[in-house]
């Protein structure tokens, strides 16, 4: 399918589940001044949608984390109206309930944002219920700064989607990527050599937290970076030592749950190449637990939270080698 | 006017490095380019903007303030003030050096004056650059600052195959002495077609006249009040990116770090668009995105000029139009808020 035939059919589909009531709200990605610079967004209105929903090579954005707040917000509004009625029926017994609001968020997945969807789905962050979820297909996304198509998408994981409403175009398989490549090629440096590779990203880091923020693994309801009763909140940390924990601790905490969207290589303002810790955790836990995805199905349980008696301990294989 | 042939500028450099530290901007190995230390190799980047702006020398992004050193029931202070040594800046834009002025108005021209910052305004010297090329995502002319012709303690044009430069202050002019072996006089025809042929450039781009009129202190509740503010900051994911590349933003923190064996307090950069600034008493009275996303631009456009005779607090320098992650920023934020009218409220 052509690039201009997909984003008249996402179009026409999020006008036509709109209008006949099926959802209320549609994710997608909004015009911007130029033609790279797209925000993601909130449509509520036919209106809103035919003059400013655009789908092309530069809706890198992945929409499923917006979810949790979406999906919260609908939860919210439902729960207070179930109060309020359980309220009014205490004053008086006969009192009619007032209808709880139903509401469905519409959200347009490409095949990689849908691993993080059903990686969000299995951690319970999303409330599946509210969501009506097309996948929509994906020949790579273009990075707005150099004006080609993307690392991540060079080395795309799979054109497959995992979780979906319904589907726009056909499927894709997971695909053969050289996504390790990159990792190898440090596993191989010199740990002098290695160390100073990262020293020389991190040095750049200005420790503006888009990693983070953008990350739909890292939904904690408060960073422990952020909450100063957690004894290790920092902004910009005391010094270069602590700045590199920052993403190392980032790193081990999304261990297992990262489905390499690649979403903070993308926002990271200094182009640090954060994915690739991301990618060397998950290399690691395939060579030492078995294949794993993180986001590829609801059911497996992450190796990282599934204790098992032969699990392997990484120290000691390293020995025994 | 002076000049020097472009060839002879590592000469230059070289000069002005050996006597005291010399920053310019040079690619780093991400493709962008940053202010970098020079030392013989140290290439000037041809890229028009560094990431990090030109702030970075006066307000760092984290400072030691004062260390206290715990002994049993001794406590030690110790002075780790780094900011008295003189350095050299080269390269600088117009953009940039009209932001050193709107950070001044705050941290020097105010009581209490910012001792830090204000040692190391004036333990530099500012070499600006002229830009030839500037891009879409420039607008420093909306705001009155001309790109060919840029402030600072000298200012500089690098023009085919001659480096042109101008000293404006006394500092500037101090400057020029010290490599006055290097230079020759020259009149500045070179330079003024240089001006003309930018000039125009610049007044073809696409945000230069856009229309701010409505910024003002009359509009401000109006302004406050809009409805825009929730659909703009809808997606916003509160992260620092815009507030730590901008030129004008200048809010920090003050917090301890415990060493084991004392306290390292240091002050650090800090965002409005955080959820765990100004924590008061409890909590961070500007309680979802939404307030913190009007905060800043707020605060851009209509309270900084309130207080600082109308001067807005942005000098269309284009760092957040490139890096939000979201491409959220202030052009569409004034654009949007043209397309409103304001509401009576």
């Amino acid at each position: 399918m052509q690039t201009s035939e997909i984003s008249s059919r996402v179009l026409a589909r999020a006008e036509e589940l709109l209008s006949c009531g099926k959802v209320q709200m549609v994710i997608g990605w909004r015009k911007g001044l130029f033609d790279y610079d797209i925000t993601p967004s909130l449509f509520t209105t036919s209106d809103d949608l035919k003059k400013n929903f655009v789908y092309n090579e530069w809706c890198g954005a992945n929409l499923s984390k917006y979810l949790v707040k979406e999906t919260r917000a609908i939860e919210t509004a439902k729960d207070t109206v179930r109060t309020n009625n359980k309220m009014a029926k205490m004053k008086n017994p006969d009192a009619t309930d007032a209808p709880e609001p139903s509401a469905k968020v519409l959200v347009f997945l490409k095949p990689c944002d849908t691993y993080s969807f059903t990686e969000l789905l299995k951690e319970h962050r999303i409330f599946r219920d509210d969501v009506f979820a097309v996948g929509i297909p994906c020949d790579g996304m273009k990075d707005p700064e150099k004006k080609e198509i993307s690392e991540r998408c060079t080395v795309c994981k799979s054109k497959k989607h995992i979780t979906y409403d319904e589907l726009i175009g056909e499927d894709g398989d997971v695909q053969d990527s050289k996504r390790f490549d990159m990792v190898e090629k440090i596993e191989s440096m010199s740990p002098d050599k290695r160390f100073a590779f990262w020293q020389n990203e991190f040095s750049r880091c200005i420790r503006c937290n888009a990693c983070r923020d953008v990350c739909p693994a890292c939904t904690c309801e408060r960073c422990i970076f952020d909450n100063p009763k957690s004894g290790a909140s920092q902004k910009v940390a005391a010094d270069d030592f602590e700045e590199s924990m920052y993403h190392i601790i980032r790193a081990w905490h999304v261990a297992g749950r990262c489905t390499d969207c690649g979403e903070c290589s993308r926002v990271c303002p200094q182009n640090i190449p954060l994915h690739l810790l991301n990618r060397k955790f998950i290399k690691d836990i395939n060579e030492l637990y078995g294949p794993y995805m993180a986001g590829s199905d609801m059911e497996t349980k992450p190796p990282m939270l599934n204790y098992q008696k032969d699990d392997a301990e990484p120290s000691i294989i390293k020995e025994a080698k | 006017m002076y000049s020097l042939p472009l060839n002879k500028l590592d000469t230059l450099f070289e000069t002005v490095g050996a006597e005291k530290p010399l920053y310019i901007p040079a690619d780093n190995s991400s493709g962008k380019a940053d202010f970098t230390r020079w030392k013989k190799g140290v290439k000037l980047s041809k890229t028009l903007k560094t990431v990090r702006s030109a702030k970075d020398f006066f307000f760092p992004k984290t400072e030691n303030l004062v260390n206290y050193k715990v002994d049993g029931k001794k406590i030690e202070i110790e002075d780790p003030r780094k900011e008295l040594e003189d350095f050299v800046v080269f390269g600088v834009r117009a953009c940039d050096a009209a932001s050193f002025t709107i950070v001044d108005n705050v941290y020097i021209n105010q009581t209490p004056c910012d001792t830090y910052y204000k040692n190391r305004r004036e333990h530099s010297t500012v070499i600006t650059l002229a830009c030839t090329e500037p891009v879409q995502t420039c607008f420093c002319k909306l705001y009155g600052i001309d790109a060919a012709d840029p402030k600072g303690d000298v200012s500089a044009w690098i023009s085919d195959d001659t480096v042109y430069f101008n000293a404006n202050t006394d500092k500037g002019k101090n400057f020029i002495a010290g490599i006055n072996a290097l230079l020759t006089k020259s009149d500045d025809s070179g330079v003024v077609k240089q001006q003309q042929e930018t000039r125009s450039r610049i007044s073809e781009l696409p945000f230069v006249n856009l229309d701010i009129s409505k910024f003002t202190g009359d509009n401000m509740m109006k302004l406050f009040n809009s409805k825009v503010w929730e659909d703009l900051s809808h997606t916003c994911l509160g992260c620092g990116t815009c507030t730590y590349v901008c030129p004008t933003c200048m809010c920090f923190d003050v917090r301890d770090f415990d060493t084991g064996n004392g306290i390292k307090q240091f002050r650090c950069w800090d965002s409005c668009m955080y959820s765990d600034f100004t924590k008061m008493a409890a909590a961070n009275p500007r309680l979802t995105q939404k307030e913190r996303f009007r905060q800043r631009f707020m605060h851009k456009l209509v309270y900084y000029p309130m207080e600082h005779d109308g001067v807005k607090s942005c000098v269309g320098c284009g760092r957040c139009l490139e890096s939000c992650p979201i491409h959220m920023n202030i052009v569409k934020v004034i654009k949007t808020l043209n397309e409103t009218p304001l509401e009576e409220k």
